[in-house]
């Protein structure tokens, strides 16, 4: 917190000696402060997004798998249309893969709503095994970098990972009944109803999972829940720096670096507090809370948010970047608010986080190259 | 973790101020005003329509009342309400149809969760703060007016 601008002190480069020493055997699979390197990069084999009827009208609804008609899926609640999502696209991705549920070792997923309910309730109908993950809007890297830990670490073939949000249950949880008349500020974000699934495999084809860098809890003492972009910027800008100063390299070593949901406002507060670092990420940056929707005439004020936001847009349209060949490495930074409606009332800042994944892609059979 | 102390906060919050796009002002006074306006112009028309059947003003303001907030509940239902909230802001949420909007909505939002602890428990969730402040309010007027020695009519309808 001293001297090197607003968040990004105590950076610190170079592998941590005492861990090095402690495990001779192996090649070190820790760089720096908070990175993990991956020996074998376990592979995304399969992705698989579904979205509500307001995402499928936006500018990515071509890359989405499924576009749902109504919010309501026909269920008797919005939790139970959350449900349906998860467990559609865990099912649509399995089966992209060719994969049985019990042949999946783990499911590592998680939601917005209080102790993770939807991903529970769609890992009892899977019947896999599950760990349920939790970073808020920054659950998909946070699942991803699990997945990628437990596969690298032979404690398992398969992992399933998946995020879901639902609009309407992320209001009534969070904010207002959805049938109130209130008018939302300028700042606000819209949570995006959908669920995005990925299958995670020790081996296979598919994208690489080359590193992760799990971020610190940054909170510049922000307290407008209707504001999270502001919050989370920061917490983007720590993990980003710390990532590359523990992988020693560059933002042009990346070929794009997408936020989770920091939206329109939120992006354009990072890349200048990253260019205030002396990091210029130039037009590599892209958010998926920014692209999921029309800027204008979807009245969603700042951009789309929730962990549905990100894994969707990944599962559908960085995915396909990937295996187009349009990127090969790609920075993934999922971004979360840590607030509650208690801490809020309460009168609390906002604690956020912001977790990395590093996406490559591989052509099959083709070597890493490290 | 990283927390600001409370300077470097200030500074964040005044460094992402210039991000921020300004609150549309203006248009948001226009656009209230003329909703607000349009159903008070209803409130009214209700009004003169029932003393035109011939009850006195004091006898009519009630059954007009009941109508504005039929209204703002029906509206409600029909998942119309909330989009004149968004484009009316306080002109639509300050008339009584905003009321029952306030109630209706929270109504509809937990009938989910069961009639006592959903409807039963959520019902006042918004307009709850507005009762109990408004009654405090009545409570601090009236003490003003024995302490002054003001005498009246026993207030406004």
């Amino acid at each position: 917190m001293d001297g090197r601008g607003p968040v990004l002190a105590e950076g610190e480069a170079g592998a941590d000696r005492r861990t090095a020493r402690r495990t001779p055997q192996r090649a070190p699979r820790r760089l720096g402060k908070q990175t993990v390197i991956f020996s074998h990069p376990p592979a995304i084999v399969s992705a698989a997004s579904v979205v509500g009827p307001m995402e499928g009208k936006g500018p990515l609804a071509e890359h989405f798998d499924v576009v749902t008609e109504n919010v309501l899926m026909g269920e008797k609640s919005w939790e139970r249309a959350e449900v349906r999502m998860m467990i559609e696209a865990s099912e649509l991705a399995l089966k992209k893969a060719g994969l049985q549920h019990r042949q999946v070792d783990w499911i590592l997923a998680g939601d917005l709503l209080n102790q993770i309910t939807c991903t529970h309730m769609a890992a009892r109908t899977l019947d896999i095994p599950a760990l349920g993950q939790f970073s808020a809007c920054a659950t998909l890297a946070q699942g991803l970098a699990v997945a990628g830990m437990i596969l690298d670490g032979g404690f398992g073939r398969w992992c399933l990972v998946g995020c879901c949000s639902h609009h309407d249950t992320a209001e009534r949880q969070y904010r207002l009944p959805t049938e109130f008349a209130s008018q939302r500020p300028p700042t606000a974000q819209w949570t995006v109803t959908g669920a995005g699934a990925f299958v995670v495999g020790a081996e296979g084809d598919g994208p690489v999972i080359t590193h992760a860098t799990l971020g610190r809890v940054v909170d510049m003492g922000l307290k407008d829940p209707y504001d999270m972009g502001s919050a989370m910027a920061p917490a983007a800008a720590d993990t980003i720096w710390q990532h590359l100063a523990d992988t020693h390299r560059r933002p042009e070593d990346y070929d794009l670096i997408v936020t989770g949901d920091l939206a329109h406002i939120g992006s354009a507060i990072l890349v200048d507090l990253l260019k205030e670092n002396g990091l210029d990420v130039g037009d590599r940056a892209l958010d998926c809370g920014a692209m999921i929707y029309k800027q204008s005439g979807q009245d969603v004020h700042a951009g789309g948010s929730g962990c549905g936001c990100s894994a969707t847009v990944v599962a559908g349209y960085i995915m396909n970047v990937l295996s187009r060949g349009n990127a090969r490495r790609v920075l993934l930074v999922c971004t979360g608010s840590l607030h509650s409606v208690t801490t809020y009332q309460q009168g609390e800042t906002i604690p956020c986080i912001a977790h990395a994944v590093v996406l490559e892609a591989r052509r099959p059979g083709q070597e890493e190259d490290r | 973790m990283v927390q600001a102390s409370r300077e470097q906060a200030r500074r964040y919050q005044a460094f992402v101020r210039q991000y921020h796009p300004p609150r549309p002002v203006l248009r948001n006074c226009v656009l209230a005003f003329l909703v607000g306006g349009t159903i008070c112009a209803i409130g009214q028309g209700l009004l003169n329509l029932f003393m035109v059947q011939g009850l006195p003003l004091k006898e009519a303001t009630g059954p007009a009342l009941a109508v504005l907030v039929a209204m703002g509940a029906l509206l409600t239902g029909l998942g119309v309400y909330d989009d004149i909230g968004r484009i009316g802001g306080m002109g639509a949420a300050l008339p009584i149809s905003g009321f029952a909007n306030a109630i209706t909505a929270p109504a509809l939002e937990f009938k989910r969760e069961g009639y006592v602890f959903g409807i039963g428990q959520r019902l006042f969730q918004i307009a709850g703060p507005v009762v109990v402040y408004g009654m405090v309010a009545a409570v601090a007027m009236a003490t003003i007016r024995i302490v002054l020695g003001l005498t009246g009519t026993g207030g406004a309808p």
